[in-house]
């Protein structure tokens, strides 16, 4: 099977369009990544286009619509926030398929302002706020409070994960928010779910982002000079645990994707020099600190308090700002995160850049549940 | 209506003629899964067809919790969105009641109830009033 390179990868910067349609937005991107990649729309062989708001409405087809009919096939896929990974596997895998040499992938989400998720909908009567919370940081929230009574992990530590993560988004032109927050601020914010208050929570913003997936043969002809490997493209579901329908357990679905991951790459976590995990909330981050193996289990807050997971520290994390500040356009996730990835690998990541990154890893997690996690290498 | 008899907030409440209500559940007879409500798979052990009807108990612990403070329009907040495992099994989802909602006096594991009452007066489209459970410090 052919290895699979990125060769062209671009993200919009995040923010709030509410007069641009979906593909018109995704289209944005996608011009963007095929740009970077040097190819047109006529080079493209296949499209996979994530997207969840408008899972029944065509996106990819309206994002040619906008910018070549060339007829080439094209996919739409929903899988919530892992929709735009999910969407780049699927790219991958035509590829490693021996079916295709270049493929493009989109993410792309407009995303109103307010509460995401809910408790139980069906008949009779509403549930929300009768039988506890389905509102996402409410379910991040009791995430995390689980970590809090297996190892004694504070609300402090836990904002901690926010104020690093605007913090550095300080340095992402493309964030939606270039703000410091000091931990006061961050801890006095509104609580909108404790532990979780309102800048802890991530930000629902509108975006796209997308990426050129190409085979070996063709990034030599190309020229591997920018292109990126991807070394792995794993997928889970929720396995099977104790409490998971009634509480989903992000954690059991992102250690079997890690491991898969680590084993087609054929590393393991001390070889990865930055990464990109799914902040939804600050909860949420701490769990995956230990979930992808990147300290054990226990010794995530130690990761934050000693400063490891920060820009300059021993495995940088969500250098970009994380979803907590640039931002959570659902479906354009996925690719965004791996646009960081690669542009760090490239070196082009100007005052974040993760000085002599070689190995990087990106994670999503959709609630339902689905992780995809995706390890990619600097080729020069 | 309103003098009917109230109906269940989930099919997995059931309301005896002439006893106590209760919570039901669906163990696996094969690896001892419990699920709530009906069903005929068991996703742990993917027995089929081999489930056991069991009434759940009304005891448990308190594994996790959030406090929330912003709901939707309309929700009183705030409110304890906990998560109890029940004695013997089975897990459930709902709200701790009779106790402040404050980090500094929920326990984790601390024994708990569960106890039924009126679905904090919501009421369906056809005026219909519904039992709801909820979970107090034992």
């Amino acid at each position: 099977m052919s290895d699979v390179y990125v060769m062209g990868v671009d993200m919009i910067k995040f923010g709030r369009f509410p007069d641009r349609s979906v593909p018109n937005i995704g289209a944005e991107a996608a011009l963007m990544a095929l740009d970077d990649a040097g190819l047109g729309i006529q080079d493209m062989q296949a499209l996979y286009c994530g997207n969840l708001g408008q899972a029944n409405a065509m996106v990819g087809q309206r994002i040619l619509q906008e910018i070549g009919q060339t007829g080439m096939p094209v996919v739409n896929v929903a899988n919530a926030c892992a929709t735009g990974a999910t969407a780049f596997r699927e790219a991958w895998m035509s590829i490693k398929a021996g079916m295709y040499d270049v493929v493009l992938a989109v993410g792309v989400e407009q995303m109103g302002k307010g509460l995401l998720g809910g408790a139980g909908g069906g008949d009779g009567i509403p549930k929300e706020g009768l039988l506890g919370s389905g509102t996402m940081p409410c379910v991040f929230a009791e995430a995390g409070m689980e970590h809090a009574k297996e190892h004694g992990t504070t609300f402090e530590q836990f904002a901690k994960i926010s104020v690093k993560n605007h913090h550095h988004s300080t340095m992402n032109p493309k964030a939606m928010y270039q703000i410091e927050t000091p931990l006061d601020e961050v801890m006095n914010a509104e609580m909108i779910s404790y532990p979780n208050t309102k800048l802890m929570c991530s930000v629902n913003v509108d975006g796209s982002a997308a990426a050129v997936l190409v085979s070996e043969k063709k990034a030599k002809e190309l020229g591997m000079a920018r292109a990126v490997k991807v070394r792995a493209s794993a997928m889970a579901s929720d396995p099977y645990t104790d409490r998971d329908l009634v509480m989903p357990d992000v954690n059991a679905c992102t250690r079997l994707a890690a491991k898969d991951a680590y084993e087609q790459a054929g590393i393991g976590p001390e070889d990865v020099n930055l990464v990109e995990l799914h902040d939804c909330f600050a909860t949420a981050e701490m769990l995956h600190y230990e979930n992808l193996g990147l300290c054990k289990d226990g010794e995530a807050g130690k990761m934050i308090d000693e400063g490891h997971v920060n820009l300059g520290g021993k495995v940088p994390v969500n250098v970009s700002g994380g979803l907590l500040s640039k931002g959570h356009p659902l479906g354009a996730t996925g690719i965004a995160n791996i646009y960081e990835i690669c542009t760090h690998l490239r070196g082009e990541a100007g005052k974040r850049q993760v000085e002599g990154a070689r190995i990087g890893m990106t994670h999503v997690i959709g609630l339902g549940t689905a992780c995809g996690i995706h390890i990619l290498e600097k080729t020069s | 209506m309103s003098e009917s008899k109230p109906l269940p907030v989930v099919d997995y409440l059931k309301i005896p003629e002439n006893s106590e209500p209760y919570l039901e559940g669906y163990r696996c007879k094969k690896c001892g899964a419990t699920y709530l409500g009906e069903r005929n798979v068991c996703s742990k052990c993917f027995a089929r067809d081999n489930m056991e009807v069991i009434k759940l108990s009304d005891k448990g612990t308190l594994h996790s919790y959030a406090v929330v403070y912003r709901s939707f329009p309309g929700i009183d907040v705030p409110y304890i969105s906990a998560i109890v495992d029940l004695e013997g099994g089975g897990t459930i989802k709902g709200n701790l009641v009779n106790i402040d909602p404050d980090p500094d006096k929920i326990k984790f594991n601390m024994p708990v109830k569960v106890i039924y009452g009126d679905a904090l007066g919501r009421k369906d489209k056809e005026g219909n009033s519904y039992l709801s459970y909820f979970f107090e410090p034992a």
